[in-house]
């Protein structure tokens, strides 16, 4: 067999075991992102999204509905996307960003449980004003 | 000064679209006076743009807040370093700072660039002109970082706290110098195409631009790790975050370009391919600012979410349509001249090291866009994190680093047994000593064992290299070592700098390593109370909280909480974490200004370190919550850095051979250079 040839064979190998890595790596590691909406709409035909790792996006913090133990770190909290609302249940250290001051972007990431309540394993805040929106605030005054 | 910087701007717009489209026209052919015409009209865009970024500059220094940019990222009581650098902490600025920067390597490229490479000349303005010319666009039609507000604020809104940390100063500066800088081999490579110019020439023609951008989106990269695990808090420098990933795209299809262009250099292989990396590169800088400016990927990062985003997909597209149709129609052209002879080459491992990095590069692509691709073609978004990261790109990054030491090791066209026996005894046994003695100290983590034990292979691979060669001076100039090692390494600063980018990037992949063996604990403390936390080198930490105290300092209040910290008995010292509130003031009243930020407490050594994140106190009591890590070898991260930049610099340092005599050098292990193994295997996440 000429060198070209087998190079060729060995690279299909190689090819084969990135592709076979990312199907593997996305079946067993992917997670659903839902916004509460979907979530509702998926848990209410299909049982088997209560107690399913998901994401969910697209919601925001419901002002004021915020509730910190910092002794225990336990934080409970309400998110919404406008039409559908979850109340979430964490335990840990929240990012610097979520506040429960104004309407704060958040994905959480964790099981929705029977009860209706969120169970977060991680708390990520979006928080719009962080960076950039301060530009749409002046707009807007402008 | 908003006029000014304004008209600065149209005035760099116009000059740019002018030498763009002469330029791309070929109408200067054969009349010189044209020709040098395009090739001036970059310096007079670059002069535009210096004067446009002047006009921001004096606009952040004059608090002049009438101007929204200015407004909206600085405030009077910003330490005016942070306001210097405030103007690329916004979306506006920084396409500004782009768009001078790019025009200042154009007019390097012109300037620096010899006179055999003239006739591409023309053309690498006309493709720089193009894309400075999109930048200044998107500025004036969009983003104008000149635009006034209706009324003047007496302060501005300040800059974010997080970006005031010197790491934020330099990391987009840096990581923008590397974006931009491969518009310069893009360009080349397209000027190439265009002027049916296909042999080597322009490859030596960009040999050191490569390096260059390379270098830059290294220490960018390496800064961001730094900037993420000082002042995000949550313990790691790489999570994975599409914002990261695009940063390390171009970064890994650069590192695979700066390898194959070896093999066309040498032995006339890979045409195609080098011109399709660049293009490829190009395009992944491109990609990587529409993701960070567009918001399409959900991302913590989520800065500076715009329409611009679409401005740059667009744009995209359309230089990834012109750039490969293009190639496509020259195609014959850049037939190969040699085919390869054994699958036991340099060759074959140069050929398997591009594969490895533009599949890490691929697969990091996919999980990067896998939300987006599974609702278009299932209409659920499904997500990946870091856990898929990792799982694909450890085996790809270990097979990178087994690469890393065999590339440099076995002969070109054909290896013979003597040759492997020759090269290989000595880095093998190393590596397998390396393994057994890390196995007897009883670590077990599979991928750290493979990855430290190939480390020492790789490692002895290098140090067989220098050693003989500096056993080969010695006797035939009967020089000193030391005498010895400098020469060898100024007189083949390619190789020998390349080899020090190896030691690096082996450097990186030991601290990665390290990330397996991490711990924490997280723990609510009364003042006097304490927790023990074991590290995996086998010290203890006694960690005491010893209270709470609040002040105010120049622009926020903070709450900080000490901790005494002893190791093993000994006491290292107290340790602070800090939570900060910024404010600013207005109209004589101090007024909160974004979220709350945490200052970590970090103590470093060569082993291992503390990682101290204060996350509050219990209202009304000095108790205190706290998380604390050990980070293992994150130093090394930091070191590999150095090491990393040091060996790019050797292999950049002009003069050794004259440029254009280097297919003169017959020996063996020429060209072997720069930069093995990505760095796949980010151990840890949030």
């Amino acid at each position: 067999m000429k060198a070209g040839t087998k190079f060729l064979v060995v690279a299909a190998v190689i090819v084969a075991a990135v592709g076979y890595l990312i199907v593997a790596g996305v079946r067993q590691t992917g997670v659903y992102y839902f916004t509460p909406t979907e979530l509702a709409q998926k848990a209410a035909q299909d049982s088997s999204f209560y107690e399913l790792g998901v994401k969910v996006g697209g919601a925001n913090v419901v002002p004021g509905s915020v509730r910190r133990d910092v002794a225990t770190q336990q934080i409970d909290f309400r998110i919404s996307d406008g039409r559908q609302e979850y109340p979430v249940s964490y335990r840990g250290i929240v990012p610097d960003t979520f506040t429960d001051a104004d309407d704060i972007e958040v994905i959480v990431e964790g099981r929705l449980g029977r009860d209706g309540t969120f169970h977060a394993t991680e708390v990520l805040a979006k928080c719009g004003s962080r960076y950039e929106a301060a530009e749409e605030d002046a707009r807007r005054q402008a | 000064m908003t006029l000014l910087g304004t008209f600065a701007l149209w005035t760099a717009f116009l000059i740019g679209l002018w030498g763009a489209v002469i330029g791309f026209s070929g109408r200067w052919r054969g009349r010189p006076e044209l020709e040098a015409t395009v090739t001036r009209s970059t310096y007079a865009v670059f002069l535009a743009l210096v004067v446009a970024s002047l006009a921001l500059w004096k606009g952040l220094l004059t608090h002049d807040f009438n101007i929204q940019y200015v407004w909206a990222y600085t405030s009077r009581n910003l330490p005016t370093y942070f306001t210097v650098a405030a103007f690329w902490a916004g979306q506006k600025g920084s396409l500004l700072f782009w768009a001078v920067v790019l025009s200042l390597f154009a007019s390097l490229a012109q300037l620096l660039t010899s006179n055999r490479h003239r006739p591409l000349l023309p053309y690498v303005a006309a493709v720089t002109q193009s894309v400075a010319v999109f930048f200044i666009a998107v500025m004036l039609f969009a983003e104008n970082p000149f635009e006034r507000m209706a009324f003047t604020p007496l302060d501005g809104r300040g800059l974010n706290p997080q970006l005031q940390n010197v790491g934020m100063v330099i990391h987009p500066p840096m990581l923008y110098l590397g974006y931009i800088s491969i518009t310069i081999p893009f360009a080349f490579a397209v000027a190439a195409l265009l002027s049916r110019r296909l042999d080597t020439g322009w490859i030596h023609a960009i040999r050191k631009w490569t390096i260059v951008s390379w270098l830059f989106l290294s220490i960018g990269i390496t800064l961001g790790m730094w900037w993420a695990y000082v002042e995000l808090g949550w313990g790691g420098y790489w999570a994975w975050d599409p914002v990261e990933n695009a940063s390390f795209l171009p970064w890994l299809t650069m590192t695979a370009f700066l390898h194959s262009v070896m093999i066309q250099e040498k032995r006339g292989m890979l045409k195609r391919w080098n011109v399709a990396l660049v293009i490829g590169t190009f395009m992944l800088s491109i990609f990587g600012t529409f993701i960070t400016r567009s918001g399409v990927i959900a991302s913590v990062h989520s800065f500076a979410q715009s329409e611009v985003g679409y401005f740059f997909l667009a744009f995209l597209v359309a230089a990834g349509v012109f750039a490969f149709t293009l190639l496509y129609t020259r195609w014959p052209e850049l037939e190969a001249e040699v085919e390869l002879e054994s699958m036991v080459s340099r060759e074959a491992a140069f050929l398997f090291n591009n594969l490895a990095l533009v599949g890490i590069a691929f697969s990091v692509l996919w999980g990067t866009l896998f939300p987006i691709l599974s609702e278009l073609v299932r209409e659920t978004k499904i997500t990946v994190g870091p856990p898929f990261f990792n799982r694909v790109n450890i085996p790809l990054g270990l097979f990178l680093l087994a690469l890393t030491g065999i590339g440099p090791l076995i002969a070109w066209r054909k290896a013979s047994r003597a040759n492997l026996r020759r090269q290989f005894v000595v880095p093998v046994a190393v590596g397998v000593l390396t393994l057994a003695a890390l196995w007897a100290v009883g670590a077990r983590n599979f991928y750290a064992l493979v990855a430290l034990g190939l480390a020492g292979f790789v490692t002895a691979a290098i140090a067989q290299e220098f050693w003989r060669g500096v056993r080969a001076r010695g006797r035939m100039h009967a020089e000193l070592p030391p005498v010895a090692l400098i020469r060898l390494v100024s007189r083949n600063r390619r190789r020998y700098g390349g080899y020090i980018v190896h030691v690096a990037i082996v450097v990186y992949f030991v601290a990665f390593a390290g990330m397996a063996f991490k711990s924490d604990t997280e723990a609510t403390l009364a003042p006097g109370e304490s927790v023990t936390l074991a590290s995996p080198f086998g010290h203890t930490y006694t960690l005491t909280h010893t209270g709470v105290s609040q002040y105010k300092a120049l622009n926020r209040y903070v709450t900080a909480a000490a901790v005494r910290v002893e190791r093993d008995g000994e006491d290292l010292g107290i340790m602070t974490s800090e939570k900060r509130q910024h404010f600013t003031v207005e109209a004589g009243q101090e007024v909160q200004s974004f979220e709350p930020s945490t200052e970590v407490a970090i103590r470093s050594d060569l082993q291992e370190d503390l990682y101290i994140v204060f996350a509050g106190a219990v209202a009304g009591t000095e108790e205190a919550v706290y998380r604390f890590t050990i980070n293992p070898l994150v130093w090394w991260v930091w070191a590999g850095g150095f090491i990393l930049v040091f060996g790019g610099i050797v292999t950049m340092w002009p003069g050794g051979a004259p440029v254009g005599a280097v297919r003169r050098v017959p020996q063996a292990g020429y060209g072997v250079s720069l930069a093995g193994a990505g760095a796949g295997a980010s151990p840890d996440a949030k």
